[in-house]
């Protein structure tokens, strides 16, 4: 909501600054995007005479003139202008003034004669586009006077965030109230500058429609429209508006139309009330329908646009077709022009939803839409219609004839209780009674005492003074949040424990920073999806409607990315939420964390010139030390892939043999230079998304915390004894597994077997093909006694024994 | 003295030092060595250092420079002498300004960076982490939250519908919800998370985002502790002088509703100036009383913020799209 400084001071007259207002509103009513000050650039502009005025002697074009400026010296100065008149005064740009653009005006010779300065037209001070001549100044101010004295666009606007819960600061009036009640001062309810006087024709008044002499109304839909006012006014010249109206509109950003135009934009930027003028000779009947449209009909509204109108909208008719959007836009046809003499001024109260649905159904979103979708005050239709019909009179002449009263006013609201214990134990600070009673009247409600509390009767333009607390927040905010106590106060700590997930993400991202890795934070939609990915149904961009089934499939769009950059050593990872569509219910989510490895293992080093590429050997270790930092104490494995899985994938990921994740080869569209990427995804567990109580409900449950005591290791007393080692290469056939060996190993390897590790494989010389040599360390100790040479010889031969026999696997002769 | 003469001294001095240094004996330990050489050139380098100055100004400049010449040159041979000594002791000489062999450093996200923070300061003042999932029911995020419905309200959010009467959560406030229904007050907890719009992808907007949330909820909380609290909060994050002022705003469910202000240094060359850090307000009795807990009885504070926005300020990024980009250059920044 732009606001303009010298508009509020038509309703509440002060002599406070822009600065001042504006900052009082920010610290108690409203947020303050911005103070614009208007016409500053004008501000060492001068009003001059022109004495004399002669051709240049040495051009057609030009004029040497003798100008006073009010300096006591008449200066010369060069003028292009066709228009200058000896006399005449002219804003003027001494020597040394900076021009709109950023000219700065300088004493020159022009073909010769000598200019002091510049008189200036309307587009070289940035004040329109008219550039025929120089601007004639309509006024009796001295030569010398300050040009903003004399044109009316010294002012400042406000640019006020407006919440949709205020819909009464919508106009300069409703600041004014604001302004008046943090600041002091009285509110005016009609502006200083309309002189003329209301009319006190009475009004005809009728709950369904009403017939005068002049027009009629008729109320088809009161539940859509409750209130139809309107004005006859007959005699009035169309034709420009006089300055101090256009003045006003543009210190608000709006072009002046016409007279009665600028009336109707007037009061609604003034009053926040939209206002529409018919010609009322262009209304078939002389007659106002508000009824639902007819099946086929349709309109051309005022921006020229011919819109089909659904059937059964409720529109605002004359008696053969619909002249206008009840709430949003007038229609072409009956629009005020220049040969118009008599009008219908409609000033009407339309519901909220209902011009919301229209404007929806129309996508036509206008100053007056947005006021009746937030709520326009309903108890004063009739004065704002007068003051409209009065301010149209005074413009652009004409005489009241009748006022026609349709519907109802609005019913009186119920009362609200406020106590003054509530709101001191709610803002933790007690607020004097008649503290609250004088707050709450400067904003115009009425406030009584009944016994313990205040009863308060909120004013027809406060829709939202519903209930106690919003009663509580008007006095809060009047009294200033800044003046509330700020001391840290004795609290409880809460019950609700750090989520598991919360706990499991900071361990595992500890681990991954620690591991060399860097957090990424993408974007999370996915431009493919199926069946089994739920799809955003109104997506803005058309590219990526879809939530995404796996963290892995975002890093590695996100390592194209990097990739397509020359960047190709990548250590990624992301936690993240995943979604799986299920039918009549949210989509289950699981948070997931998703780490990805390509290229140097380590940054390159003078003693390694060259580090090797991640494989997939990094990327299992990484899965086991993911799943053991998101389940501590948990049995973490890496299985690996059966016959008829997906060939991306290594192994799968289980934790206490539930399958948590897996460790994939990740296909990239990839350049040649890019080593091969690996890819770990963990679920670090799932985010419940069922309601857990019916509304008002609640389920409250004791909270499950994690212990330290589930996770804790058993100490092993450390060995008092030497271990025995030997180091065993076998060749195994294809088709057997490092992993059977090793089981057969441990089996055959008797209780004192400590360690068996598979420390080296091989293929080639000595080597049979089909076969390959892998070996391992066995590592056996006796608890109490140094194990004999003789007692190892014998497990080791009874292990090749049964390695021959079971998998026939001997041993690689050296 | 004349330069000639200073000159010739000067050379004289390195000369005699490097025959010392030459004819030691291999075994001489390096100590024994360096007193050697202090006791033949520290009292003519002392005088040297001395006769600068009896110099005429306009030979100083190549005086001064032959002097620095000569203490390089005694430095040079000393080094020399201590090589030689090492290589014959057979201890290796080892070259310690080549770098260490490093390992790749993992960095945190920046906007983990500063919700790490926010919930490190919480945690001092007593707050715990809830989180609630991002696909919500229209009741979670909106009518439990005093959102009326078919209201302008509404539009202070653009929505992403997954279907008729669900959504992706346009704010973190529905975790305020699922809290109060699933733990009994006293309530205390931060809910950080990703929430969606609807909106394009720009450089000041995303369609995904993280907020963060905060609520305590008991008997007896008022606005005051709204205000202490998020003011030492402002205080331990920003600085401890910094000032802080709340505002007047407006969120369904919050009443009173504020913002808090606080009064930062961009680094924009602008000084100091008000900068709204967050909205924040009174838990609305409908929100309580729809969570299933008595409004009379139970009081509470709410506040939302963005960390991206803290982040991009902070790290005086100035384009949204380089936080969810993911390039590497930028992530590693970060590096711890």
């Amino acid at each position: 909501m732009i606001v303009s400084h010298e508009w509020l001071k038509q309703f509440v007259p002060h002599t406070r600054s822009a600065d001042e207002v504006g900052e009082a509103l920010s610290r108690h009513c409203v947020t303050l995007d911005g103070i614009e000050s208007l016409g500053a650039h004008l501000r060492d502009f001068v009003v001059a005479q022109v004495v004399e005025a002669g051709r240049h002697p040495n051009s057609d074009r030009l004029w040497v003139t003798k100008v006073d400026d009010g300096s006591g010296t008449l200066l010369d100065v060069v003028c292009g202008a066709p228009n200058v008149v000896t006399g005449n005064k002219y804003p003027f740009a001494r020597t040394g003034t900076v021009m709109p653009g950023g000219l700065k005006i300088e004493k020159r010779k022009i073909r010769g004669e000598t200019s002091n300065g510049m008189l200036c037209s309307a587009r070289e001070l940035g004040l329109g586009e008219e550039h025929d001549g120089i601007l004639t100044l309509d006024t009796t101010a001295a030569p010398g006077t300050p040009l903003l004295e004399v044109l009316q666009v010294a002012d400042a606007r406000l640019d006020l965030d407006v919440l949709p819960n205020r819909p009464d600061l919508l106009s300069h009036r409703g600041v004014a109230r604001e302004v008046a009640a943090i600041l002091g001062g009285t509110l005016r309810e009609l502006p200083l500058e309309l002189s003329e006087p209301l009319s006190e024709l009475p009004a005809l008044q009728g709950d369904t429609g009403v017939r005068g002499g002049q027009a009629s109304v008729t109320l088809h839909e009161p539940a859509e429209c409750s209130r139809y006012v309107a004005v006859v006014i007959r005699g009035v010249t169309v034709g420009p508006s006089p300055e101090w109206l256009k003045a006003r509109l543009e210190s608000v950003g709006l072009r002046s139309i016409s007279n009665v135009v600028d009336v109707t934009n007037y009061v609604l930027h003034g009053f926040g009330q939209p206002v529409h003028a018919f010609d009322l000779a262009r209304l078939a009947g002389r007659s106002i329908h508000v009824r639902r449209t007819r099946e086929g009909e349709s309109l051309v509204t005022l921006d020229g646009v011919a819109r089909a109108l659904p059937a059964g909208t409720t529109v605002i008719c004359d008696e053969e077709r619909p002249v206008a959007l009840a709430g949003v836009m007038g229609g072409l046809d009956s629009e005020v022009t220049d040969a118009t003499m008599e009008l219908l001024l409609e000033v009407a109260h339309f519901d909220a939803r209902f011009v919301r649905r229209v404007r929806k159904a129309m996508g036509l979103n206008t100053d007056a839409s947005y006021r009746f979708e937030r709520g326009v005050d309903a108890g004063d239709t009739l004065r704002v219609a007068r003051a409209a019909a009065a301010l149209i009179v005074q413009v652009a002449g004409g005489e009241v004839v009748e006022v026609l009263d349709a519907g109802a006013p609005p019913a009186a609201r119920p009362a609200v209780m406020l106590r003054p214990a509530r709101l001191a134990r709610l803002l933790g600070a007690p607020i004097p009674d008649a503290v609250i009673a004088q707050h709450l009247r400067a904003l115009g409600c009425e406030v009584t005492a009944a016994g313990e509390a205040w009863q308060v009767l909120a004013p027809s333009w406060r829709h939202d003074l519903l209930l106690e607390v919003d009663l509580i927040e008007e006095v809060a905010r009047l009294v200033g949040f800044d003046a509330l106590p700020d001391e840290l106060r004795a609290f409880r700590p809460g019950t609700a424990p750090d989520h598991p997930v919360h706990l499991a993400s900071r361990r595992v991202r500890d681990l991954l920073v620690g591991q060399g890795l860097a957090e990424a934070r993408p974007m999370p939609f996915t431009a493919t999806g199926g069946t089994d990915t739920p799809r955003v149904i109104n997506p803005l961009a058309e590219d990526e409607p879809y939530l995404r089934a796996t963290v892995l499939d975002t890093l590695a769009r996100r390592a194209e990315y990097n990739l397509s950059r020359m960047q190709g050593n990548l250590r990624l990872f992301e936690i993240g939420n995943v979604f799986t569509p299920r039918a009549g219910r949210l989509p289950l989510e699981e948070t997931r964390v998703g780490a990805l490895l390509m290229g140097a293992r380590r940054p390159p080093h003078f003693s390694e010139p060259e580090p090797p590429a991640y494989d997939r050997w990094d990327a299992r270790d990484l899965a086991e030390r993911m799943a053991a930092a998101a389940f501590p104490g948990a049995a973490v494995q890496t299985q690996p892939r059966s016959v008829g899985d997906d060939p991306g994938l290594l192994w799968t990921v289980r934790v206490d043999g539930r399958a948590v994740g897996s460790v994939q080869q990740i296909s990239l569209d990839k350049p040649v230079w890019a080593s091969e990427a690996f890819g770990v995804e963990v679920t670090l567990g799932v985010m419940p998304s069922d309601d857990l109580a019916p509304p008002g409900r609640n389920a409250h449950a004791p909270a499950e915390r994690e212990s330290g005591a589930t996770r804790a290791v058993t100490y092993a007393p450390l060995p008092t004894t030497p271990a025995a080692e030997i180091d065993l290469a076998l060749l195994v056939p294809d088709g057997v597994s490092a992993e059977t060996v090793e089981q057969a190993l441990r089996r055959a390897g008797g209780e004192l077997l400590e360690q068996v590790a598979l420390f080296d494989e091989f293929r080639g010389a000595g080597v049979p093909a089909g076969h390959r040599s892998l070996a391992w360390r066995l590592t056996w100790r006796h608890p109490e006694r140094t194990l004999r040479d003789k007692e190892i010889d014998g497990r080791r031969a009874r292990l090749l024994d049964l390695l021959e026999q079971e998998l026939g696997i001997r041993p690689r002769a050296l | 003295m004349i330069l000639s003469d200073y000159l010739a001294q000067a050379e004289a001095l390195a000369r005699d030092c490097r025959a010392l240094l030459d004819g030691l004996d291999p075994d001489t330990r390096l100590d024994v060595a360096k007193g050697q050489l202090n006791a033949l050139k520290d009292d003519r380098l002392n005088a040297l250092q001395g006769a600068l100055r009896a110099l005429p100004p306009e030979d100083r400049r190549a005086a001064g420079t032959a002097f620095n010449t000569l203490k390089t040159t005694i430095q040079d041979a000393l080094d020399a002498f201590a090589a030689r000594l090492a290589a014959a002791s057979g201890t290796e000489h080892v070259d310690l300004t080549m770098p260490a062999r490093r390992s790749w450093r993992g960095a945190v996200h920046p906007v983990t960076l500063v919700i790490d923070e926010i919930c490190e300061i919480f945690r001092e003042l007593g707050f715990t982490v809830a989180l609630g999932p991002e696909a919500e029911t229209e009741w979670y995020n909106f009518g439990a939250l005093n959102f009326p419905a078919d209201h302008p309200a509404m539009e202070l959010h653009d929505t992403l519908y997954l279907g008729q009467d669900t959504l992706l959560r346009t704010h973190t406030s529905p975790v305020q919800v699922r809290t109060m229904q699933r733990n009994a007050p006293p309530i205390r907890v931060l809910a950080p998370g990703q929430v969606y719009r609807r909106d394009f992808f720009d450089a000041t907007h995303a369609p995904a985002f993280m907020q963060l949330e905060g609520l305590a909820i008991d008997e007896g909380v008022s606005f005051v502790d709204l205000k202490a609290t998020l003011a030492e909060f402002a205080r331990r994050f920003y600085g401890a002088t910094r000032r802080v002022r709340f505002g007047p705003s407006y969120f369904p469910f919050v009443e009173p509703g504020a913002q808090m202000d606080v009064e930062v240094d961009l680094g924009d060359g602008k000084g100091l100036r008000w900068v709204e850090i967050l909205g924040c307000g009174m838990v609305h009795p409908n929100v309580i009383e729809a969570a299933g807990l008595d409004s009379e009885r139970y009081t509470g504070w709410a506040f939302g913020m963005g960390p991206a926005r803290i982040a991009m300020s902070r790290y005086g990024i100035n384009d949204i799209r380089v936080l969810y980009d993911s390039d590497v250059r930028f992530l590693e920044q970060f590096a711890r």
